[in-house]
C-alpha cells in the first residue's frame, strides 16, 4: 500500500508542479506586460494610464466573471449576456432618472446612495431576468452549444428589442453623481475618481466570489458542480435550483457591469450589450472559461493592454486585445488560468 | 425472509439508440450483499446508473423501501438514502478531501459529525490527506474517499460499481475489509467483475449478460459452479488460482 501511495503521490505531485510553474509562466507573462510600456512611456503618464486600465478592466472584469461562472458549472455560452448588462444598464438609469435631484445634490451621501440604489434595482431587476431566462429558454438546451448559441442569440435580440419598446430607441445621457466626477492630481499624475471607484467595486466582487466559492458550502458545490455535474445530483443537490442561482447570480453581476459602465461612459444605448459582450468573451477566453481569477487577470490584461496601446499607437488600440486573445488561442487553447474540469 | 429492499422488475434503460438493460430484474435483500456479476458491456453499470435515476428507465419499475422511485430525479433518489460510489469514483480533484466530504454532507447535525469521525478512524488516511487537493490522492485514497463520502449520510442502500477496477491486489484486500465493515451498517449492492472480490464480499449474486439478469443465487453456491462461471464470467478454475 505504502509503495503505491507513494507512487501515486509523486505522480500526482510532477502533475501539480508542472501546474504551478506553467501558473508562474502566465503569471510572469502577465507582470512583463503590466512592466514593458515603461520603456516608451513617461513615468507619470503610465501611472495615470495604468489606473485608467485597472479601471477599465474592473468595469470589463463584471461583465465577463458573470460569464466566466456560468460557461464553467453551467456549460452554457450564454449570448443572451450583453443584453442583461444592458438591461442592467437601463435600470439603473431609469433609478438614476427618478432619483435625479440626488444625482446632482452637492452630498457625498446622496450620490453614492443613488448609485447604490440603481446598483440594487440592476441587480434585483436583472437576476429575476436571468431566473426566467434560464428556467423558460436555457433549461431546454442544456448540452447543446448550437442550440444554446442559437436560442440566446434570438433571447439577446428580444431582450434589445423591449429595451427599445420601454425605453425607446435613442441613446440616453446618464449624468454622474456629483462626487463622482473630477479628478485628482497627484504630483502630475491624473487619478479619475470613478475610476478609482470602479476599482474598488471590481475588487470587492472579486473578493466576494472569492469567499462564495471557497468558503461556503453553496461555493463548494458550485465548484464540485464545474468538475462533475452527474455525481453532485447523485449526492443530493438538486443541480437545477443551484444553476438557476448560478445564471440569476452571473445576470447580476452583468447587471451591475451595466450599472457601472454607463455611469462610466455616461451614456446608455440599446446595443451597448454587444459591444462589452465581445470584451467580455476576449476576457474569458484570455483567462480561461469557468475561472473567476482568470476572468480577472485577463480583464486586467485587456484594460491596460487597452490604455497603453491608445497611447503608444492609438490606431491599434482596439486590434490590439483580439491580437493577444490570438496569441493565448495558439500558445494555449485553454487561456491563462483554465477552471479544472 | 425479509422483503427486499430494493426490487428492480422488468427495467428497460436505453443510452442514446442503444438498447441496454433489456427487461432486467432482480432484487437485494436488506441483510445482505448483494453482487452482480457479467463480462464487459453486459449493463452493469447501466443498471446502478438507472436506479440512482442518472439514466431514467423507458419502461419497469425499481421499488426501493416499498417506494417506487424509477420516475425520481437523481437528489431526490440520494435524499431516500441511497449512495453512490461511480466506476470512475467521481472525487472532484481540485476540491480538498475534507471539501469532497462537506459536499456530500446533506446535513451538518451532531449525527453527521459523528459518522463523519467513525468514517475517519475507519479509513484514517483521509485524516491525513485533509487538507490535499482530491486529485492528489493515490487510486486506493480516492476509492476510499469516494465510500466515505457515500456513508456519511445515513445511507439504507450503497451502490458502488467495480471498486477493485484498477487497484492493486493488496488495496484490493484493504477494500475487502471496509465493505465487509460497511455491511453491518448499510445494504450493500455491488457491481463487481474481480471474482475474488465478489465472492469475498458477497452473499447473494445475479450475472448479467446483454442487458439481461440470466441467473441469481447464493454466492458460495457460484463459487463451487465452474460451469456457469465459465460460460457467463469466462473464469475458469485455472485463471482463479493464478489471481
Amino acid at each position: 500500500m505504502k509503495d503505491q501511495n507513494e507512487r501515486g503521490i509523486e505522480v500526482t505531485g510532477a502533475g501539480a508542479a508542472l501546474k504551478r510553474k506553467s501558473g508562474a509562466v502566465s503569471f510572469a507573462a502577465a507582470v512583463a506586460l503590466f512592466i514593458l510600456p515603461l520603456l516608451w512611456i513617461p513615468g507619470k503618464i503610465y501611472l495615470t494610464l495604468t489606473i485608467a486600465g485597472l479601471a477599465m478592466g474592473m468595469l470589463v472584469f463584471l461583465i465577463a466573471s458573470g460569464l466566466s461562472i456560468i460557461f464553467g458549472l453551467m456549460d452554457v455560452l450564454n449570448f443572451a449576456h450583453g443584453a442583461l448588462f444592458a438591461w442592467g444598464a437601463y435600470t439603473g438609469f431609469s433609478v438614476f432618472k427618478l432619483m435625479r435631484a440626488w444625482v446632482g445634490a452637492d452630498s457625498v451621501l446622496k450620490n453614492v446612495g443613488v448609485f447604490s440604489m440603481a446598483a440594487a434595482a440592476a441587480l434585483l431587476a436583472v437576476s429575476v431576468l436571468g431566473m426566467l431566462l434560464e428556467r423558460g429558454l436555457i433549461r431546454r438546451v442544456y448540452g447543446s452549444h448550437l442550440f444554446q448559441i442559437l436560442i440566446t442569440f434570438g433571447g439577446m435580440v428580444v431582450l434589445v428589442e423591449l429595451i427599445r419598446v420601454f425605453w425607446g430607441p435613442n441613446d440616453e445621457v446618464i449624468v454622474q453623481p456629483l462626487t463622482f466626477r473630477g479628478s485628482w492630481d497627484m504630483h502630475g499624475v491624473i487619478v479619475e475618481r470613478y475610476r478609482v471607484l470602479c476599482i474598488m467595486i471590481g475588487v470587492v466582487v472579486y473578493t466576494m466570489i472569492r469567499i462564495v466559492l471557497k468558503k461556503t458550502k453553496l461555493g463548494m458545490i458550485v465548484r464540485a458542480g464545474v468538475e462533475n455535474r452527474e455525481m453532485v445530483q447523485a449526492m443530493g443537490h438538486n443541480i437545477f435550483r443551484i444553476f438557476t442561482g448560478v445564471f440569476a447570480a452571473g445576470a447580476a453581476l452583468a447587471a451591475l457591469g451595466g450599472v457601472a459602465m454607463s455611469v462610466f461612459d455616461r451614456q446608455v444605448y440599446p446595443d451597448m450589450g454587444g459591444t462589452y459582450l465581445l470584451f467580455a468573451f476576449i476576457v474569458v477566453i484570455i483567462g480561461g472559461l469557468g475561472s473567476i481569477t482568470g476572468s480577472l487577470l485577463g480583464a486586467l490584461i485587456v484594460g491596460l493592454a487597452y490604455n497603453y496601446v491608445a497611447y503608444l499607437v492609438p490606431w491599434a488600440a482596439a486590434a490590439v486585445n483580439v491580437l493577444i486573445m490570438i496569441i493565448i488561442l495558439l500558445i494555449r487553447p485553454t487561456g491563462l488560468f483554465p477552471a479544472g474540469r | 425472509m425479509p422483503e427486499a429492499i430494493l426490487k428492480a422488475q422488468e427495467i428497460h434503460t436505453y443510452i442514446g439508440q442503444h438498447h441496454i438493460l433489456q427487461g432486467v430484474s432482480f432484487e437485494a435483500r436488506p441483510d445482505a450483499v448483494t453482487v452482480l456479476v457479467g463480462r464487459n458491456g453486459a449493463g452493469k453499470s447501466t443498471i446502478l446508473k438507472t436506479i440512482m435515476g442518472l439514466l431514467p428507465p423507458s419502461q419497469g419499475s425499481i421499488t426501493f423501501r416499498a417506494r417506487e422511485i424509477q420516475r425520481k430525479k437523481p437528489y431526490e433518489i440520494a435524499r431516500l438514502g441511497i449512495g453512490f460510489v461511480p466506476e470512475d469514483m467521481g472525487i472532484f480533484s481540485n476540491l480538498t478531501v475534507e471539501e469532497n466530504m462537506k459536499v456530500a454532507m446533506l446535513r451538518e447535525d451532531r449525527e453527521t459529525l459523528q459518522r463523519l469521525e467513525t468514517i475517519t478512524d475507519l479509513l484514517p488516511d483521509l485524516r491525513k490527506f485533509w487538507t490535499a487537493a482530491a486529485g492528489n490522492l493515490s487510486g486506493g485514497q480516492k476509492q476510499m474517499l469516494a465510500i466515505a463520502r457515500a456513508i456519511v449520510n445515513k445511507t439504507a442502500l450503497l451502490l458502488i460499481d467495480e471498486p477493485s477496477k484498477g487497484l492493486a491486489p493488496i488495496i484490493v484486500e484493504a477494500l475487502i475489509s471496509t465493505i465487509n465493515r460497511i455491511k453491518e451498517h448499510s445494504v450493500v449492492l455491488l457491481v463487481e467483475q474481480n471474482f475474488h472480490m465478489a465472492g469475498a464480499v458477497g452473499d447473494d449474486y445475479y450475472i448479467m449478460d446483454d442487458g439481461l439478469v440470466v441467473r441469481g443465487g447464493d454466492m458460495e453456491e457460484l463459487a463451487g459452479d465452474e460451469a456457469v462461471k465459465s460460460r457467463y464470467l469466462g473464469i475458469s478454475s485455472a485463471v482463479e488460482r493464478s489471481e
